[in-house]
C-alpha cells in the first residue's frame, strides 16, 4: 500500500477520531458545570459546588487533551492536505483563523482561572469564568462545524478557472444552513456525552456507597440532561440534518441505508448487511415506507438507490458508511429510553435504590463516544468520494510533495503517542473518581 | 492589501516567539534553576496560567497565514514535513508534562516529567531557529510552488539542501540561547527566592553567549541572503526595528545589573520582537525565498483573493483586541511573584 492518499487518509481519520474524544466530553461538561455552578449560586448549596469542582478536574484533564490532540489537526491541513489548502484557503482560512483569535484565545485565558482559581476569584467571579469557557469552547465547535459544512454543502463562494475557491459572501459561508443544523446536532450529542459521563460516575459512587452527596448531584443532573439532550439529538436536531442529506446528498443516503434500488414508499431499514457486489441489503428487517417520510416528509416519496448514480460516485466506502450511520441511530435510539427509565424512576425517587439502573448507567458511558464517533463517520464517509462536495475530489486534496513513507512515519508515530497518553489519561481519571470529590481548602498551605 | 497581511502576519509570529518564548526559555532552564520540588512548582506556577494562551498565539499565526497566504501555508508546512511533525510532537510532550507532572504525588513522576519539560522546551526553539533558518537561506521551490526538503543532505548550505546544515543549526542555536537568555529574565521577574536567584546568574551567563550567536548567525545570514543587508539599508521600517532591539539589548543588560527585573524582561521582549521585525522588515515580500529567485513565494504572488483579505482586516482587528484584552487581564489576575502552589491546587 504505497499510495499517499491511503495513508494521509488513515492518519487524519485517527488522529480527528482521537482528538474528538476529548471535545465532545468538554464542550458538554462545561454547559453543565455552569449549571451546576448556577444552582450554587442560587440555592448556596454547598453540594453543587463541591460537584463542580470535581467535574472541573476532570475538565481540566480532557481540555488539556483536547488541546495537545488539536495542535496536529489544525497544521495537518498544511502538512498532509497542501493542495485542498492551497485551493479552499480563501475561503475556509476565515474560519479556522476566526477560531484561533475568538474562541482559543478565550478558552485559555480563561482554563487556568477555572481549574485553579476558584478561591482568589471568589463565586461570582468564578461562575462567570466558566460561562467563558462555555462559550469559548461552544464559539470553537461552531467555526470548525462551518468549515466542514464547507466541505459538505459548500456556499459563499466562487471556483476559479484555477481550481481555487475564492470567498465571494461571508454570510452565506458563516451561516450555511448545513452549519446550523449541524451544530446544533452535534452540540446536543456532545452534551449526551457528558452527561452520560456524568451519571456514571455519579451511580459508580453510589453503587459503592461513596460521596453520596455529589454522587447523587451528578447522577441526578446527568440523567435530566441526558433525557432531554438525547431527545433532542434525534429530534428535531438529527432529523433536520437527514433532509439535509437527502436534499443535497441523495447518493450518500441510499449508501447510508444500504438502498440500491430506487422506488416510492421507501422502507427504513433497521438491520441487515450491505451486500455491494451483489447490490442488495442482505438480511433485511425494514419498517416500511418510512425512510421516504423521514427524507422527505411524505410517506410515498420516490427514494433514489445507488443504482441511480454513476459508481464512481459512490461513498468509497458504502458498508463502513451502513454501519457507522445505524450505530449512530441506533444508539440514539437507546439513549432516549435508557434517560427516559431513569428519569421516570428519578420521578418516582426510586433511581439512587435501582441497583440494575445504577449497574446499567455505570457501565453505559462508552456508548455515547461510540456514537459521536459513528456519526461523524457517516459525515465524513458520506461525503466521499468528494473533498468540497461535487466540487472537488478527495483525490486531487493530498500533498503533491509528500510520500506514502513520510506519511505512514508520522501515522505510526501518532498511534505510539496516543496510545502511551491514552493510558495516561485513563489512569488519572481513574485516579480522580477514585478519589472523588474534595472541599476547597478554606486557607493557603504551603 | 498583501502588504497589510504581511504586517500582521509578521507580527503574529513575533508575539508568538515572545510569548511561548518566555515559557520555552523557563521550560529550558527548569531543571537547572529549580532544584526540589517546591522551587519546581514555584516555576511551573510562573508560566502556569500562560502558556497555553502563549501557544493560541502559533495557532492564530497560522490561522493568518491560512487566510492571507494558503500558498505560503501549504508549501511550506508539505515541504518541512517531517521538521514538522517533530515540532508537534515536542509541543505535545511538553502540554502533556506542564498538565500531568503535579496531578501525582510521586517523586519518580515528577522527575520523569520535569525531564520531559525541560528537554521538549529547549528543543522547541531549536526547531524553530531552523526553521528560520531554512526560510531565510531558501528551499528548493519549484515553479509551481512546491518543494519537499529532507532532514539532512550534505549539512552545507551551498550543496545540497538539507533541513539541517551547519547555518540552520547555528540559527537554530542562536534562537535557543536568546529564548533561554529571554525566560531566564521572565523567571527573575516572576519568583524570589532562590530559582530568583539561579535566573539572574544564567541570564548573566547566556547574555555573552546570545550576542556572540546573534553576530555569528548575522554575518552568515548577510553572506547567504545578500539582500538582506541590502533592503535593511534603505528600509526606514526595518531601521525603526533594529534600533528597536538594540536598545533592547542594551537596557536588558543595564536593567538586570540594576536589579530591575521587569525592565530587564522587557528589554529581552524588545530584543527578540525587533529583531523579529527587522528580519521581517527586511525580506518583505518573501515569504519562502527559492533557491531560484524568480520562484520564491512572495506576499504579492501568493496571497489570498482581494476580497478574502478585506473581509478578513473587517474582523481582524476585533479579535486581536479581544485577545490583547484576555492577556492584560491575565496578567493582572497574577501579578506578583509567583508561588508553588498547594498540593493539589495548582501545577
Amino acid at each position: 500500500m504505497t499510495d499517499p492518499l491511503f495513508w494521509h487518509r488513515l492518519q487524519f481519520g485517527f488522529t480527528i477520531t482521537y482528538h474528538y474524544l476529548f471535545p465532545q466530553l468538554t464542550m458538554g461538561l462545561a454547559l453543565l458545570i455552569v449549571v451546576l455552578k448556577a444552582i450554587a449560586l442560587r440555592t448556596g448549596k454547598s453540594g453543587y459546588d463541591d460537584a463542580a469542582r470535581f467535574w472541573i478536574r476532570i475538565f481540566g484533564l480532557n481540555f488539556a487533551m483536547g488541546v495537545v490532540t488539536g495542535v496536529p489537526m489544525e497544521f495537518q491541513f498544511g502538512t498532509n492536505w497542501a493542495a485542498f489548502s492551497r485551493r479552499t484557503g480563501d475561503v475556509i482560512g476565515q474560519t479556522l483563523a476566526m477560531e484561533g483569535i475568538f474562541a482559543f484565545f478565550l478558552e485559555s485565558s480563561f482554563l487556568a482561572l477555572l481549574v485553579w482559581g476558584e478561591r482568589k476569584l471568589g463565586p461570582r467571579r468564578h461562575f462567570f469564568t466558566s460561562v467563558a469557557l462555555l462559550v469559548g469552547s461552544w464559539l470553537s465547535g461552531y467555526f470548525i462545524i462551518a468549515t466542514n459544512a464547507f466541505l459538505q454543502h459548500p456556499l459563499g463562494h466562487e471556483l476559479g478557472a484555477d481550481g481555487i475557491f475564492r470567498l465571494v459572501d461571508l454570510g452565506a459561508f458563516v451561516s450555511n444552513p448545513w452549519a446550523i443544523a449541524q451544530y446544533l446536532h452535534n452540540q446536543m450529542a456532545a452534551v449526551v456525552t457528558a452527561s452520560f459521563v456524568l451519571a456514571a460516575v455519579g451511580a459508580f459512587w453510589l453503587l459503592r456507597s461513596e460521596h453520596r452527596e455529589v454522587a447523587s448531584i451528578s447522577l441526578r443532573t446527568g440523567v435530566v440532561a441526558g433525557l432531554v439532550a438525547s431527545m433532542l439529538v434525534a429530534f428535531p436536531t438529527g432529523h433536520n440534518q437527514g433532509r439535509l442529506v437527502a436534499a443535497h446528498q441523495p447518493v450518500s443516503l441510499a449508501a447510508m441505508e444500504g438502498r440500491f434500488e430506487s422506488g416510492s414508499h421507501a422502507p427504513l431499514a433497521m438491520i441487515g448487511q450491505p451486500n455491494v457486489p451483489a447490490r442488495r441489503l442482505d438480511n433485511p428487517i425494514h419498517l416500511p415506507s418510512l425512510l421516504s417520510w423521514i427524507a422527505y416528509g411524505d410517506f410515498s416519496a420516490n427514494v433514489r438507490g445507488l443504482n441511480d448514480f454513476p459508481e464512481n460516485d459512490w461513498p468509497g466506502n458504502v458498508e463502513l458508511l451502513y454501519y457507522a450511520f445505524h450505530i449512530m441511530v441506533g444508539l440514539g435510539t437507546l439513549f432516549i429510553a435508557v434517560m427516559g427509565i431513569a428519569c421516570l424512576l428519578l420521578l418516582t425517587r426510586r433511581l439512587e435504590r435501582s441497583r440494575f439502573m445504577l449497574w446499567l448507567l455505570a457501565l453505559a458511558f462508552p456508548f455515547p463516544y461510540i456514537a459521536n464517533t459513528a456519526g461523524w463517520m457517516a459525515a465524513e464517509l458520506g461525503r466521499q468520494p468528494w473533498l468540497v462536495y461535487g466540487l472537488m475530489r478527495t483525490a486531487e486534496g493530498g500533498s503533491p510533495t509528500v510520500h506514502g513513507g513520510t506519511t505512514l512515519f508520522t501515522t505510526l508515530g501518532f498511534a505510539g503517542l496516543y496510545l502511551v497518553l491514552g493510558l495516561l489519561f485513563l489512569s488519572l481519571v481513574m485516579r480522580e473518581v477514585s478519589h472523588g470529590p474534595r472541599a476547597l481548602r478554606p486557607t493557603f498551605e504551603n | 492589501m498583501e502588504t497589510i497581511w504581511f504586517a500582521v502576519a509578521a507580527v503574529m509570529v513575533a508575539i508568538y516567539v515572545v510569548m511561548d518564548g518566555f515559557d520555552f526559555g523557563a521550560g529550558g532552564l527548569h531543571l537547572l534553576v529549580a532544584r526540589n520540588d517546591r522551587e519546581r512548582r514555584q516555576v511551573l506556577a510562573a508560566i502556569g496560567p500562560f502558556w497555553d494562551g502563549n501557544e493560541v498565539w502559533l495557532l492564530a499565526a497560522g490561522g493568518v497565514l491560512f487566510l492571507a497566504f494558503p500558498a505560503v501555508l501549504a508549501a511550506g508546512l508539505s515541504g518541512f514535513y517531517l521538521a514538522i511533525f517533530f515540532v508537534l510532537w515536542t509541543l505535545i510532550l511538553r502540554g502533556i508534562a506542564i498538565e500531568l507532572r503535579s496531578h501525582v504525588e510521586d517523586r519518580l513522576w515528577r522527575s520523569f516529567w520535569d525531564a520531559s519539560f525541560t528537554v521538549a522546551s529547549a528543543l522547541a526553539p531549536v526547531l524553530f531557529g531552523v526553521a528560520l533558518g531554512n526560510l531565510l537561506r531558501g528551499v528548493p521551490l519549484s515553479a509551481a510552488g512546491w518543494f519537499a526538503l529532507p532532514l539532512f543532505e550534505s549539512f552545507s548550505p551551498s550543496g545540497a539542501l538539507g533541513i539541517l546544515d551547519w547555518y540552520t543549526v547555528l540559527v537554530g542555536l542562536f534562537a535557543l540561547v536568546a529564548i533561554l537568555h529571554h525566560g531566564a529574565l521572565f523567571l527573575a521577574w516572576r519568583t524570589d527566592g532562590e530559582v530568583r536567584a539561579r535566573s539572574l546568574a544564567a541570564a548573566a551567563r547566556l547574555f555573552p553567549a546570545t550576542i556572540a550567536l546573534w553576530i555569528l548567525a548575522t554575518v552568515a545570514t548577510a553572506r547567504l541572503a545578500p539582500e538582506i543587508p541590502q533592503n535593511l539599508a534603505v528600509r526606514p521600517v526595518a531601521w525603526l526595528a533594529t534600533v528597536l532591539f538594540l536598545a533592547g539589548l542594551a537596557g536588558t543588560w543595564f536593567a538586570r545589573r540594576a536589579g530591575r527585573d521587569l525592565a530587564a524582561f522587557l528589554g529581552s521582549c524588545a530584543f527578540v520582537l525587533g529583531l523579529l521585525a527587522a528580519t521581517a522588515a527586511s525580506v518583505y515580500p518573501t515569504m519562502i525565498r527559492a533557491s531560484t529567485a524568480a520562484d520564491s513565494l512572495t506576499a504579492l504572488n501568493s496571497a489570498a483573493a482581494a476580497h478574502s483579505l478585506r473581509v478578513g482586516l473587517l474582523w481582524w482587528p476585533f479579535g486581536f483586541l479581544l485577545a490583547a484584552l484576555y492577556y492584560v487581564v491575565l496578567f493582572r489576575l497574577h501579578r506578583g511573584k509567583a508561588q508553588a502552589a498547594a498540593e493539589g491546587e495548582g501545577y
